[in-house]
């Protein structure tokens, strides 16, 4: 069972029968008024969005799902297709359902494939992936624009703001949580 | 080296260049720059303000008794930058340990307050503007023209389909507030709503002529609430009746108990007419640097420590 205090992006509750993903969430406290948790929550199965709003006290059922250890294999189309490691059953999703996880989806990346009845409806990725950057602009010594930050793209086609220092043809790890750059892969 | 840490070198400048800004304003105005304790006997007991416990004290939610007690002591013209706690609370626009900003002065009331934040706000916000507007996410919203106001009842009435007081009754309240007013207040001005329902203005004096609201305020800008307001209530009996009606209502929402703030209550008689407001300052640094979460605005958040 979950509270509200649980309540944060990520979390898989069960509502009316369906299984929900929390895809964003807020607390809100207006003037002194009562703390309220706002949720967008998108329906696994249907993909359908729901906004609800919470209060403090209330409860929710963790959605029963399963979750396994697979490897993303490729890409096929507009399909990514994974697999269990243990019985090399192969498991097909659409680039909708996989979201914001195609950004880091490298041949072999170990990752977590929640089934439910059969049918993979999520993948979640390690925190932390490493990925080749592929094409970002020289830094130019002595440049004084003051910018703190420029643009690079990475092998998935990802794009992400990384510090001035990086160049091409290294490599970044990226926290999934964020989407942010977090550190240079260093040798 | 910590880049999330250092990439936040410009918005802290800016921060302290606002702080700066802030301090100046006041002083050239005669009010005194005060610190009173953080660490407090008894918060000042509110139905949905929760205080940090440590040892036998709290940390305070706000200075707001100990800033009252000055002015009953013949201080016209307080303020106060400090820290304050409320537990649980966070998210994008809260920090459960944040910075306040609060002045009070005598012989004036929320309407002089209205006045004076118009010309604070104003004057701070002149060197962030582009041609006397602030551009916050695709909203450019005018600091040199009229402020728009409306009371509560107005607002429900404009944003929603139901009154102040259908709301209040179904505890829709809070809710609707969340949900259907506050996204939509100060998005091309400055917006004040005034007139508070009686029981949402635990410390704030009553109306005169309108027993059903308080003379209590709240400034949005860019559909974020930046700071609230009071005429403050001086009378020690009446104050006494409404901690005790926010006692129970924090007890039935099982929230723990305060102790009764004694010394406020033994004092505020001797306040003269007054009027305070708190504004949140990581609040102001987020619209004036243009940031979309407090997290921007503070060196570290807690969950950087």
């Amino acid at each position: 069972m979950y509270t509200v205090a649980d309540l944060k992006k990520g979390l898989k509750i069960t509502l009316d029968g369906d299984p929900y993903l929390v895809i964003a969430f807020d607390f809100a406290k207006p003037g002194k008024g009562q703390a309220l948790y706002r949720t967008k929550m998108r329906n696994m199965i249907t993909g359908s969005i729901l906004d609800r709003t919470y209060r403090s006290g209330e409860t929710f059922e963790p959605a029963s799902l399963e979750d396994r250890k697979m490897q993303f294999l490729y890409k096929e189309e507009d399909h990514f297709v994974f697999m269990d490691n243990q019985n090399y059953e192969q498991y097909r999703m659409n680039e909708e359902t996989v979201g914001d996880a195609k950004n880091y989806l490298i041949d072999n990346l170990p990752v977590d494939l929640l089934l439910f009845s059969d049918k993979a409806i999520a993948v979640d990725v390690p925190n932390f992936v490493n990925l080749r950057v592929v094409q970002t602009d020289p830094w130019v010594k002595g440049d004084t624009s003051g910018s703190d930050s420029k643009p690079a793209t990475v092998e998935t086609g990802y794009v992400l703001r990384v510090p001035p220092f990086i160049e091409e043809g290294e490599l970044i790890v990226i926290d999934t949580r964020t989407g942010e750059y977090s550190t240079r892969v260093k040798g | 080296m910590n880049w999330n840490l250092a990439r936040k070198a410009v918005r802290l400048g800016k921060r302290a260049e606002i702080l700066h800004k802030i301090r100046v304003f006041f002083i050239t105005r005669g009010y005194l720059e005060i610190d009173t304790p953080s660490l407090i006997p008894a918060p000042a007991i509110e139905s949905h303000l929760d205080a940090i416990q440590a040892g036998t004290f709290y940390l305070q939610t706000s200075p707001e008794l100990c800033m009252k007690r000055l002015l009953a002591a013949g201080y016209p013209r307080l303020f106060q930058i400090c820290h304050c706690w409320r537990d649980k609370e966070r998210g994008s626009r809260h920090l459960p340990e944040f910075t306040m900003l609060e002045w009070y002065r005598s012989d004036a009331d929320y309407n002089d307050l209205m006045l004076e934040t118009v010309e604070l706000l104003t004057d701070i916000a002149a060197s962030y503007c582009e041609k006397g507007f602030l551009v916050v996410n695709e909203n450019r919203i005018d600091m040199n023209g009229e402020w728009s106001r409306l009371t509560v009842r107005d607002a429900f009435r404009l944003y929603t389909k139901t009154s102040m007081e259908d709301a209040l009754r179904d505890d829709e309240f809070d809710r609707l507030m969340t949900e259907s007013i506050e996204p939509y207040l100060g998005l091309t001005q400055p917006t004040i709503i005034y007139d508070y329902p009686a029981e949402r203005a635990a410390l704030a004096r009553i109306k005169p002529g309108d027993p059903s609201v308080a003379e209590r305020f709240e400034l949005y800008v860019a559909g974020m609430e930046l700071a609230n307001a009071f005429s403050e209530l001086n009378d020690a009996k009446i104050q006494r009746k409404r901690f005790i009606k926010e006692s129970q209502v924090r007890a039935a929402r099982k929230a723990p108990p305060y102790p009764m703030p004694e010394p406020f209550l033994a004092e505020i008689d001797l306040m003269p007419p007054s009027a305070g407001i708190a504004l949140g300052i990581d609040r102001l640094v987020m619209l004036l640097t243009g940031a979309e979460t407090i997290d921007e605005v503070v060196a570290f958040t807690p969950e950087d420590l």
